[in-house]
């Protein structure tokens, strides 16, 4: 005997599901929402989703369908959309919420989910976030075409993307001068520098005292103001952009290095002290390998920064290439999907910068507690 | 005093440095001016000259000290050329974010750390985000909301907000993880419900955290409602104040704008920690 047993989600989206029905047509216009017959099977495929999952079968199906009736659903939504845009009804929305709540529950099972294999384990890690992710852009996209919105205002997902690959080439050309000229030189020595002048503090106690505070006090000041400046001195070629980078990448360096150099152990200092090792054999095998997790917390914070201030300099002047003139460009003149295009890719060199970092980091300090995992 | 001498020794070296380097890289110009006006002056009355330019390469710390005291001090605060009127306007928009971003901020924690399956979706999001140049979409942000209309303070708000949320919800799901398994079990077998639980343990212990990503938190902000101002045109606001003096090359009034947004940004980091601190002690936080 099975029994029903439906969890607050699969309740809800049975009951936007039905109100759905009652208020058809979903859409108007010469949208495929606007007959009954392709509104029905999403309806249908919306309560059958919700049914199978309050069922309590084993996890798996559960999820199985869950994934099919949601997915299924907002498929056919978005398609079913195309245009009748801006005619959407109330129950085009109530199916949309009914389809996201399933999804809910669909991550809901997903988290609950204790699989006996480290390799499935981590792919519900993987899944559970992704899923998070394409619904937002499910959801984007189902409300700004159902709903209308401005193509000023928000564009739909599906028209940023058509643009982002329409426009590769001017896309490469920012991203050439911006991340490759700019952020990639002022990167590299201001952390250098940052990096250099906290081996100095650390070997001089006077230096430390004195550039310490500076360094904390500085980095919450707007040091993003300088780059007017910056422009000014060195022209609007990248130049002045690496200039705004490295002044932003110092003091994170200084500050964590300084940090790092001090978190070896009085015992392990001590040993090498045995060893009558010199101040540079301390440094080199000891305390510079401690310091690494510092450090790298430093360039993960340093990446974010540096491709802010390549970006925002732009705004004050450029040739007419790299990613802020264009941003500021474009939306002068309101062509919004190229700006969204623009960050969706400023975005995507940020995540591979960091994660660059982060491999680096997980290569060079395998040895600490985070990464050996205990 | 033996903690304040290294570190005025610096702020010396640096002034000094500035001194050097104002001389440095106003003297070609001035050469220039001074071969065509025909004039040959000795070498003290040059660099004189170098650092009393109208608009200099590098303006003098003493220049920008006075320009600094005159829009501060000797005019009306309503005055378009107050520097005290352009800080306010930053200041509003920053404080506004700032709320909004902490409360926003508190409550995704708050989400994140009673709903699991938020915790799973949610929190890689919001490490990812951190690797996204957030900023780059304020002038985007600020024009798309002139263009239904909605001016002034709340677009620039907006930004900060979005700056300013993400510190504070990662340090506040740490703060609200923080309590020991051992207090944790405690509040357990008081039979503590959940929601006991988040009033008496979680919320309490995650007080320090909550500050002290707030003073990371409003120093986005002001960043983020500096950035804001960029695109509106050079309206109102240290921002605006940045990108006037760099349209038409006005170095000294580009220098006051970065001493008024450096002070406006180490008076709010001071209020937050030492309302931080005042909060503690109400709550018997002793000094270890």
């Amino acid at each position: 005997m099975m029994h029903l047993r439906p969890s607050w989600q699969a309740l809800l989206a049975i009951l936007a599901a039905v109100a759905a029905l009652i208020m058809l047509p979903a859409a108007g216009g010469a949208a495929a929402m606007s007959g009954s017959g392709f509104a029905l099977s999403a309806i249908a495929l919306l309560l059958a989703g919700a049914l199978v999952t309050s069922l309590r079968l084993r996890p798996m199906v559960s999820a199985v369908a869950l994934f099919v009736a949601a997915h299924g659903t907002a498929w056919m939504l978005i398609t079913g959309i195309a245009g009748g845009e801006g005619t959407a009804g109330a129950a085009y929305f109530l199916m949309l919420i009914a389809a996201w709540l399933l999804a809910w529950q669909l991550v809901t099972v997903l988290s609950g989910m204790r699989p006996a294999s480290t390799f499935s384990n981590y792919g519900i890690r993987l899944i559970v976030p992704a899923l998070f992710g394409i619904w937002i852009l499910i959801l984007w996209e189902a409300i700004v075409r159902g709903a209308g919105v401005p193509f000023i205002l928000l564009p739909p997902p599906s028209a940023i993307g058509a643009r982002l690959v329409n426009s590769i080439p001017i896309l490469a050309a920012d991203v050439n001068q911006t991340i490759f000229k700019a952020v990639l030189a002022g990167y590299v020595m201001g952390c250098g520098a940052g990096f250099a002048a906290a081996v100095l503090a650390d070997r001089f106690l006077f230096l430390r005292r004195g550039l310490l505070p500076i360094g904390n006090m500085v980095s919450a000041l707007p040091i993003i103001g300088i780059a007017p400046i910056m422009v000014m001195w060195f022209g609007f070629d990248w130049q002045s952009k690496a200039a705004v980078v490295v002044v932003m990448t110092f003091f994170p360096m200084l500050v964590n290095t300084v940090a790092g150099l001090a978190a070896s152990g009085s015992m392990e200092r001590d040993l090498m002290r045995t060893y009558a090792s010199s101040y540079w054999q301390t440094l080199l095998k000891l305390r510079l390998p401690a310091a690494a997790p510092f450090i790298f917390n430093a360039l993960k914070i340093n990446s974010t920064l540096a491709l802010i201030g390549a970006i925002v300099a732009e705004f004050f002047g450029t040739p007419v290439v790299g990613m802020g003139f264009r941003i500021s460009t474009e939306v002068g003149r309101m062509n919004v999907d190229m700006v969204w295009a623009e960050i969706a890719v400023a975005a995507l060199a940020g995540s591979v910068f960091y994660g660059a970092i982060a491999l680096a980091e997980r290569a060079v300090t395998f040895w600490h507690p985070s990464i050996r995992g205990g | 005093m033996s903690k304040y001498l290294p570190v005025l020794t610096i702020l010396a070296g640096i002034v000094a440095v500035w001194y050097v380097g104002v001389y440095v890289m106003n003297a070609p110009f001035q050469q220039k001016l001074n071969e065509r006006a025909g004039a040959e002056p000795t070498f003290v009355e040059f660099v004189g000259q170098t650092m009393s330019q109208p608009k200099p390469t590098l303006p003098a710390p003493h220049q920008v000290a006075v320009n600094f005291f005159e829009n501060t001090f000797l005019r009306k605060v309503t005055s378009g050329r107050s520097l005290v009127y352009h800080s306010w306007v930053t200041l509003s928009s920053t404080l506004l974010g700032f709320l909004f971003g902490t409360v926003l901020g508190i409550l995704i924690a708050v989400g994140i750390v009673h709903v699991l399956a938020l915790d799973r979706s949610l929190m890689p999001w919001i490490i990812a985000s951190q690797t996204i140049p957030i900023l780059a979409l304020a002038p985007m942000i600020v024009v798309v909301f002139a263009a239904i209309g909605l001016t002034g303070l709340i677009p620039k708000a907006l930004i900060s907000t979005y700056l300013s949320f993400f510190p504070v919800a990662v340090g506040m799901v740490k703060g609200l993880r923080s309590p020991e398994t051992a207090y944790l079990d405690l509040m357990h077998t008081y039979n503590a419900s959940r929601s006991d639980v988040f009033w008496k343990l979680r919320l309490p212990a995650s007080v320090p955290f909550l500050f002290a990503s707030m003073k990371v938190a409003v120093a986005a902000s002001l960043v983020g409602a500096i950035v804001g101002e960029l695109p509106t045109g050079a309206v109102a606001g240290i921002g605006a104040k940045l990108l006037g003096g760099s349209y038409y090359s006005q170095t000294i009034d580009i220098f006051a704008a970065l001493v008024a947004g450096s002070i406006v940004a180490v008076l709010l980091v001071t209020t937050v920690g030492f309302v931080g601190r005042m909060t503690e002690r109400a709550m018997g936080v002793r000094p270890a």
